[in-house]
């Protein structure tokens, strides 16, 4: 392989980790990913800087409705911006990726203070170990009222959380609704959650919520003894957990969501086997799982690359990131968080306990015209930082491009994106109707910023 | 129109959401009862600010246009309803309206579902039209392709598109783009056939407004109105659309609400008022039912400049097919008639939704609401 191919294809594979591991790079990104490497870029993503983040206090100052946020709609302009501009992209996607799993939504809770300190808490565990997660989230005071761990008490257990522990957030059903535990089981983890619920307990307040702390009423808890999976013992939640992570039904859920989610829309069964024993090797460490999957052969083959389709956050986010124009927490910023709204996911506010439908259930009729519209327009901001160097890179190309040259320096200024062979011949014929100009002159200039509005107008750039 | 299988014309439907809370009690005043003085000293609606209906009831006078239409016997008012176990979420108790699932948390939406029944093989992209970006969960369900329209001037691809000069050349490329090809291949069949279908359905839609004549004029700065126009346009097309959607708000009256409730419903009479001359116009009257709804009623008592969410409400269904008149229970106010402060519901809105979907559209209601419900006796079918 010469040494261009060799570079093309390194640049082509690390475009690919970052649509995956974040939210897609710019293409000036690319380049100082490449120059350090592959295996250090995805170290580099698995073990974000710890820390509080530096940019709080500006979001404080400039989003003050958010401060204490009241409902969703105050609470997502902090998050907006962390998704749009954060250094540490794994980090937020790894909290989205918690946050359709475990999924806490504001139609219930309408606690916006709350829901943002559930994204902080993915933040802080979410690459670490599942049997962790699992126990944060218990002690999760939106979880518990969200899941009506509140009405759950000695004697009378309400089952709403014992049960989607089991078949929502560790060992899952099948089809057919069955699954590797019985009713008895979800009765007796409904009895090992009695007394967990949160302080206070959140009605819609209209003047603000109030924080919440989770709360153990020892005098509220079931302490007879309890058969949960095959074990007997006067189980507590905590032990609960324990059980449920040392079964192969978890780790294999686990797996797959992760699959689904970072590798591709369609499940490959054997990768998905690889991933459940590395889960039962490592505890259900989510780090050394995604590790596995970002440096694997499968993840970086062209059968997975483009194969999954962009949820809303990911085309909003990722498409605005092009762009590079926050330079501080605004109206424009947050407005990023309605467009993912208007395209069907409204981010803090999952339409109930299974999280999102996702793959290519995301793209209807309507919701196709708004990533459309969205993304040509924020491709149109010819005057952003993003938009200009793309520019540039294209204009750096030569002055007397064929279109075929012309719409591959598009594409790759776009970073890195590649198209299927039909929607490629599409936009070379259109680049033939204007052989001409390409360079540094205006109608070059209107060119190539039609030409990455009509890249991201296509089907091929629904998928990521 | 078809004929159902009964035999009956089928009607469309106009919905109209009373988005954050409309305050059932200076909707419908019971001007007649002390206790709602007793509860309401800074807001108790009195003398001009009422038009009397009986002798116990009178609609807030920001509503003149309604009266002629209930007069008319046009209009069918609900009072008191709601759903068992209320909550007092706008988040939730939205939802609940939307999926008509009171006790569980649903992706889907009733008239999601109805759509999927009208038109079962999704044959019409725009079976269902709603004004307004994003969908709301109501018009959600899988593989139910809703049109979601802004403004129909400018609805579809690239419209307002800054940079896009070039805007002719760029959708005709898209539009050979999108070529639904062989199963299998990338991208997908399914995407690449929601883009064809998102594409026709908007040459559709934007052509409806040049096609469209009327003299009836819309107020420019009222945005319901503004809605409705748009709905009559569509209508006036005769594309098959069977659901028509619009929002206005927003209701959430905690603070100042003798102003701001006043201008909504003013706003919203004269809206609807100019709709349905237009409807009339149309000669569609027999054949148009308007639904108008909240998620949930106001508490008795203000809380002095408003009021706060609370749970029983009023709705309203509007049409020349409307058996007009008051429905429901006359609202009880004394202490030990109320649910935690509310006025308590007596009509399931789950019935009103079975009358639509019957009476109105013309599908079974069971599939929809998962169980059965009586229907009201609300229209001529």
């Amino acid at each position: 392989m010469t040494t261009v191919a060799r570079t093309r294809k390194d640049v082509a594979v690390v475009a690919h980790l970052l649509r995956r591991a974040g939210f897609g790079a710019t293409r000036d990104q690319i380049d100082q990913y490449v120059a350090k490497g592959y295996e250090e870029t995805v170290e580099e993503l698995l073990n974000p800087r710890v820390g509080q983040p530096e940019d709080q206090d500006l979001m404080d100052r400039y989003f003050i409705a958010s401060v204490e946020a009241r409902s969703p709609g105050h609470a997502d302009p902090q998050w907006s911006w962390r998704l749009a501009t954060s250094e540490k992209p794994l980090e937020e996607k790894i909290a989205l990726f918690w946050h359709g799993l475990l999924a806490v939504g504001g139609v219930k809770l309408d606690h916006g203070l709350e829901m943002l300190t559930e994204i902080d808490l993915f933040r802080r565990v979410g690459l670490g170990s599942f049997r962790n997660i699992l126990f944060e989230i218990s002690r999760n005071p939106g979880m518990m009222y969200w899941l009506d761990n509140q009405n759950s008490h000695k004697g009378a257990p309400n089952e709403n959380y014992g049960r989607e522990l089991l078949e929502l957030f560790s060992m899952g059903i099948d089809d057919l609704g069955g699954g590797a535990y019985t009713e008895d089981d979800v009765k007796a983890a409904a009895r090992a959650f009695t007394g967990w619920a949160s302080k206070p307990t959140p009605p819609p307040f209209f003047l603000g919520p109030f924080p919440m702390e989770f709360r153990f009423d020892a005098s509220d808890h079931d302490n007879d003894e309890k058969s949960f999976l095959g074990e007997t013992g006067n189980f507590n939640g905590e032990d609960i957990i324990d059980i449920i992570v040392k079964k192969r039904a978890s780790a294999h859920f686990i797996a797959m969501r992760l699959y689904l989610f970072f590798v591709s829309d369609e499940p490959d069964e054997g990768e998905i086997e690889r991933l459940t024993d590395l889960f039962q090797e490592t505890d259900g460490d989510i780090r050394s799982m995604l590790r596995y999957i970002f440096n694997s052969d499968h993840f970086k083959s062209a059968d997975v690359r483009f194969r999954k389709v962009k949820s809303p956050a990911e085309l909003v986010f990722g498409t605005a990131r092009l762009t590079d124009r926050f330079d501080i927490p605004d109206m424009d910023s947050s407005m990023l968080a309605n467009q993912s709204l208007f395209m069907g996911q409204h981010l803090l506010n999952p339409p109930g306990v299974e999280g999102w439908h996702e793959g290519e259930e995301w793209v209807d009729s309507g919701s196709l015209i708004e990533r459309v519209n969205f993304a040509a327009s924020e491709l149109g901001r010819r005057d952003s930082h993003g938009v200009r160097r793309m520019l540039d890179r294209v204009g750096s190309a030569g002055d007397d491009l064929e279109p075929e040259e012309f719409v591959e320096a598009c594409l790759d200024a776009l970073g890195s994106i590649e198209l299927s062979p039909g929607s490629k011949t599409v936009l070379v014929e259109h680049a033939a109707q204007y052989r001409s100009a390409v360079s540094g002159t205006v109608d070059g200039t209107d060119r190539a910023v039609e030409m990455f509005q009509l890249i991201v107008s296509t089907p091929d750039y629904q998928y990521c | 129109m078809a004929n159902n299988k009964n035999g009956h014309r089928e009607k469309n439907l106009v919905v109209i959401q009373l988005s954050g809370g409309n305050d059932y009690l200076n909707t419908m005043v019971p001007y007649q009862d002390g206790l709602y003085y007793d509860f309401r000293p800074s807001m108790g609606l009195k003398g001009d600010d009422l038009i009397p209906l009986d002798d116990r009831m009178a609609f807030n006078s920001n509503m003149g246009p309604f009266k002629g239409l209930f007069d008319q016997g046009k209009m069918a008012v609900l009072m008191g309803i709601g759903y068992p176990e209320p909550n007092r979420s706008h988040f939730r108790s939205m939802d609940i309206w939307h999926t008509a699932e009171p006790f569980t948390s649903s992706a889907e939406g009733w008239l999601g579902k109805a759509n999927s029944l009208i038109d079962p093989e999704g044959k019409n992209p725009i079976t269902t039209v709603n004004f307004g970006r994003g969908l709301p969960r109501a018009l959600a369900s899988q593989g139910v392709s809703v049109a979601s329209v802004g403004a129909l001037e400018s609805y579809g691809l690239y419209t307002g598109l800054a940079g896009a000069q070039n805007r002719d050349a760029m959708l005709d490329t898209i539009s050979r783009i999108y070529q639904p090809m062989a199963e299998g291949g990338f991208p997908s069949r399914r995407i690449l056939e929601t883009g064809r279908g998102a594409l026709d359905g908007a040459d559709i839609l934007r052509e409806a407004p040049s096609k469209y004549t009327s003299d009836v004029e819309y107020p420019e700065d009222n945005p319901i109105a503004q809605s409705l126009k748009g709905i009559a346009q569509v209508m006036s097309a005769d594309l098959g659309t069977r659901v028509y959607y619009a929002a206005h708000g927003s209701f959430d009256t905690h603070t100042n609400e003798l102003v701001n409730h006043a201008l909504l419903w003013n706003q919203l009479s004269k809206a609807v008022e100019c709709f349905w001359d237009d409807v009339v116009a149309q000669g569609k009257a027999n054949e148009t039912v308007i639904w108008m709804f909240s998620e949930f009623g106001r508490r008795i008592a203000d809380n002095g400049a408003g009021t706060d969410h609370g749970s029983g409400g009023v709705a309203f269904v509007i049409g020349d097919s409307v058996k007009g008149g008051l429905y429901g229970e006359y609202p009880k106010l004394a202490v030990s008639d109320q649910l935690d402060g509310d006025v308590r519901f007596n009509t399931d809105f789950r019935r009103v939704y079975a009358t639509l979907l019957e009476d109105v559209l013309g599908v079974e209601s069971e599939p929809v609401l998962k169980q059965k419900f009586s229907t009201l006796d609300l229209i001529t079918v």
